[in-house]
């Protein structure tokens, strides 16, 4: 097996300038909307302190990781909506290579080996490989984004990630015409992740997610190395995951070994096992209905059992101004 | 153990769930969404204590326990209990108290929709299961009692309904709850073929 390097290139130096100018003018236009606020944490963040400092804690990051996200870029337009605890973003997660219980992924995860991690990349590109991860993120510049998270479940939180636009990977591996989706897939190793060998999971792993390359290039979609500050912890998908904010969790794919362009639409995983539960865009939209559940409405977590935190669902999760010409001429009902 | 002492005992061990609930509710142990949790929990035990009630018969015929037929009833009223206590905490925590969607929401959704009959079931027969209405009933209440094999089945299909990434709850109740309803079913066979 060939480990190629990567040559040091700056993220600006391939990053077309449509790019850049997509991502000033989504900066100009939340800011407009009202839906960002300051570019500091603002009071109403009241967990976030101590969110940092449990990050700090708790990280088992390797050094040359930390140093590279100890670097990265503030986030210019935090949202103003709390940040969701480092507890609850830690201890609340579906990773069910881990345990189908919410709080199994942090319990099952101990032993999980993040790094050194390889990422392949294949298919409709020029330069394809296999990569360490520490190669893969030479001459990235990594940066805070402040993003919602709504899961399908009908739960949501506000995660500050730390990551960098798959934009500014995917250009460096020259994707050619025929790269018209992006698919992942997440490691499949039962020694590390027991429910793999489970027989009674719905599941047949390795987990798999797509994207269309429009999305997959849309300044908002990051692979994300950290949060809060600090590499990810297992149990959110270390080391290397996907963050599609506009669409529900399940698209953000955890634990990412291999990357690969094509020309036609992947399998994934969800839409698979139930396709009239899950479709391959799985956009947040609160006028369409899991057949269990509204998703209307969601639960802000941590919510409190008499308090309950319940707020209404908006339209691609909050990011409609950014996001919606992209499904400008698509049925949205049809294509969920 | 006289029985008015293991009545005491049984008793007590049936509230344990809803303590240990309380205990965690009280201690924010439920993890970061309370609510779904308490739900899933009391469902889950709703459907032990269903299963219970149903090993009594068995337990007396292959086990020689009688002396759990005398407490068949309060095992059953205990399902009822936690049954009513999972519907209302999905009142609760999941529709917000907001009655006014509850009808769009059993029309839209089946495995809620068909939990509907088992409650009922569930409460007529809490309802007849006094002495006094055992003796009013005589031969139509073991008939009538025999609903509570309609409630197993149709719990059975809510949680089948429910299966998402993993089949094993399905499978747990579905196992268990076809061994009680087999049994019968195969006691039923013999005693038919005997008759003739
Ligand atoms: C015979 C009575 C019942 C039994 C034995 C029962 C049992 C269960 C069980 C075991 C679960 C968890 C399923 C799983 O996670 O695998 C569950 C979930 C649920 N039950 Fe029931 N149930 C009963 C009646 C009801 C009733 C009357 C309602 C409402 C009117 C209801 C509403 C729900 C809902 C909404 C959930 C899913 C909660 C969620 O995931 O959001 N159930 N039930």
């Amino acid at each position: 097996m060939i480990i190629n390097k990567l040559a040091d290139i700056r993220t600006s130096e391939i990053t077309p300038e449509h790019i850049y100018l997509a991502r000033r003018d989504f900066m100009r236009g939340t800011i407009a909307s009202g839906l960002l606020g300051a570019a500091t944490l603002s009071s109403s963040n009241v967990f976030a302190d101590s969110s940092y400092s449990a990050a700090e804690n708790a990280n088992k990051g390797p050094e040359w990781l930390n140093q590279k996200i100890a670097q990265a870029k503030a986030d210019q337009q935090k949202l103003t909506e709390s940040l969701t605890p480092y507890d609850s973003v830690t201890g609340h997660n579906n990773f069910y290579e881990f345990g189908y219980d919410k709080t199994d992924p942090a319990k099952k995860s101990q032993n999980f080996k993040p790094h050194p991690w390889q990422v392949e990349i294949t298919g409709a590109v020029g330069k394809p490989g296999k990569y360490n991860l520490e190669d893969l993120l030479k001459g990235i510049d990594l940066e805070e984004r402040v993003y919602r998270l709504r899961c399908v479940e009908a739960w949501s939180m506000v995660i500050p990630w730390v990551g960098f636009s798959l934009a500014s990977l995917l250009k460096r591996f020259e994707p050619d015409s025929k790269a018209q989706y992006v698919s992942f897939v997440t490691l499949k190793d039962a020694k590390q992740f027991p429910e793999q060998k489970s027989v009674l999971s719905t599941i047949d792993w390795p987990y798999r997610e797509g994207l269309r390359i429009d999305e997959a290039m849309h300044p908002l979609t990051i692979l994300a190395v950290g949060l809060y500050g600090k590499t990810l912890p297992n149990q959110n998908g270390a080391p290397l995951r996907l963050v599609v904010p506009w669409k529900y969790g399940f698209k953000s794919i955890k634990s990412i070994v291999k990357i690969e362009l094509s020309e036609h639409q992947p399998q994934t995983t969800w839409n698979q096992i139930a396709p009239a539960e899950y479709g391959f865009y799985a956009n947040v939209n609160p006028t369409v209905d899991h057949p269990r559940w509204t998703q209307a409405r969601e639960r802000r977590l941590p919510s409190g059992l008499f308090s309950p935190n319940i707020i209404p669902t908006q339209m691609f999760n909050g990011y409609a101004e950014q996001v919606a010409s992209l499904y400008k001429d698509q049925d949205l009902k049809k294509y969920y | 153990m006289p029985t008015r002492w293991r009545r005491i005992v049984i008793f007590i061990l049936s509230l344990l769930p809803l303590v240990v609930l309380v205990v965690k509710a009280a201690t924010n142990h439920l993890g970061a969404d309370p609510q779904k949790a308490v739900v899933l929990f009391i469902g889950t035990w709703t459907f032990y204590f269903l299963l219970i009630t149903l090993s009594v018969t068995p337990l007396k015929k292959l086990a020689k326990q009688g002396w759990l037929m005398a407490h068949r009833r309060m095992l059953g009223l205990f399902t009822l209990f936690y049954a009513v206590l999972h519907m209302i905490s999905y009142f609760v925590f999941i529709l917000g108290l907001d009655f006014s969607s509850f009808g769009a929401e059993l029309v839209k959704r089946p495995y809620i929709l068909l939990t509907i009959p088992a409650i009922i079931l569930l409460i007529i027969l809490g309802i007849t299961s006094t002495k006094g209405m055992m003796r009013k009933l005589g031969k139509n209440w073991v008939k009538l009692h025999k609903g509570i094999y309609i409630v197993a089945v149709l719990a059975w299909v809510h949680v089948l309904l429910q299966v998402r990434s993993s089949y094993a709850d399905a499978v747990l109740f579905g196992v268990l709850t076809l061994a009680l309803l087999g049994i019968r079913i195969f006691w039923w066979q013999q005693k038919k073929s005997a008759q003739v």
